[in-house]
């Protein structure tokens, strides 16, 4: 495989590809007009770029790099300006996650066991709802921080060039992110 | 010493740790500083629990949607899709 020069055959990437970068797509912007225009994008940048394709990735692998980046695309787009009042509003909701003195958990907030070691499938297909409501709850530059991150394991210093993020500022998403998850779980699920 | 006192009594700072733990290896000193917090503190080694469970959850949840039970486009979108490659390959 890896001596095998990869070939583009476009016109067969709507029946075999459309439906998977759609998922894709969908899975990370969970908006369906957006999900379809991203498809159509990618495609036909594609098609500009078919000469520069070197045939060292699968067909596949090459159309979701280029659509990976119309996806942070949008990321960005959403996290500038107006985003910005969400965050305030997720910051605020931690503020007394901790005591101010002296940094321990406050009470209210300490994080208590889920009770889901055990492995059932209808409390975990439950309990994956509530997890993608939470994560909706996220503000988008934290989602975007946190999918780009964890999900696509992308580097740390291309998140932060690709979304315009420090390395500080990185961590103190990345902390903020989780503790908001978490405690969204936790009064949701217990 | 002060330093070192701040982040062994502090959640807000062993959560941060246990945050950066799980993305890049922590300096030595971060991880010394990790692990004496965590012998004391039950809340943040069950913090520390729930946080790598979470991301777990979270990847699967993604490879769910694309693997198990995808959404699909329609056969309309498809055809305006193909139509429009088409037009854009006879172009040239």
């Amino acid at each position: 495989m890896a001596t095998e020069t990869q070939l583009l055959n476009p016109r067969h990437w709507v029946k075999a590809h459309a439906d998977y970068l759609y998922a894709y797509t969908l899975s990370r912007l969970n908006d369906d007009e957006l999900a379809k225009d991203l498809v159509q994008e990618t495609f036909l940048a594609a098609l500009e770029k078919v000469d520069r394709f070197e045939g060292k990735s699968t067909e596949r692998t090459w159309l979701t790099a280029i659509l990976k980046n119309k996806i942070i695309d949008v990321y960005r787009k959403k996290s500038s300006g107006l985003a910005n009042a969400g965050e305030k509003k997720a910051e605020e909701k931690q503020q007394d996650f901790f005591e101010e003195d002296n940094g321990h958990w406050t009470s209210a907030h300490a994080p208590q066991p889920f009770g889901i070691d055990n492995h059932d499938p209808l409390r975990g297909k439950e309990f994956n709802q509530i997890l993608q409501r939470c994560m909706q709850k996220l503000p988008v530059l934290w989602m975007s921080v946190f999918t780009m991150k964890h999900i696509d394991d992308e580097a740390t210093e291309f998140i932060c060039s690709e979304l315009k993020v420090t390395q500080a500022n990185f961590w103190v998403i990345i902390h903020r992110a989780k503790l908001n998850l978490r405690a969204c779980l936790q009064k949701n699920w217990i | 010493m002060n330093h070192l006192k701040r982040v062994i009594y502090n959640c807000k700072q062993a959560t941060l740790l246990i945050e950066k733990k799980q993305v890049k290896s922590l300096t030595f000193r971060e991880t010394i500083e990790l692990r004496i917090h965590l012998a004391g503190c039950t809340f943040c080694k069950l913090y520390s629990k729930q946080s790598s469970m979470i991301n777990k959850m979270v990847q699967q949840l993604y490879i769910d949607s694309i693997q198990t039970t995808p959404p699909t486009l329609t056969d309309d979108f498809k055809k305006e899709l193909q139509e429009r490659i088409e037009d854009e390959l006879n172009k040239n």
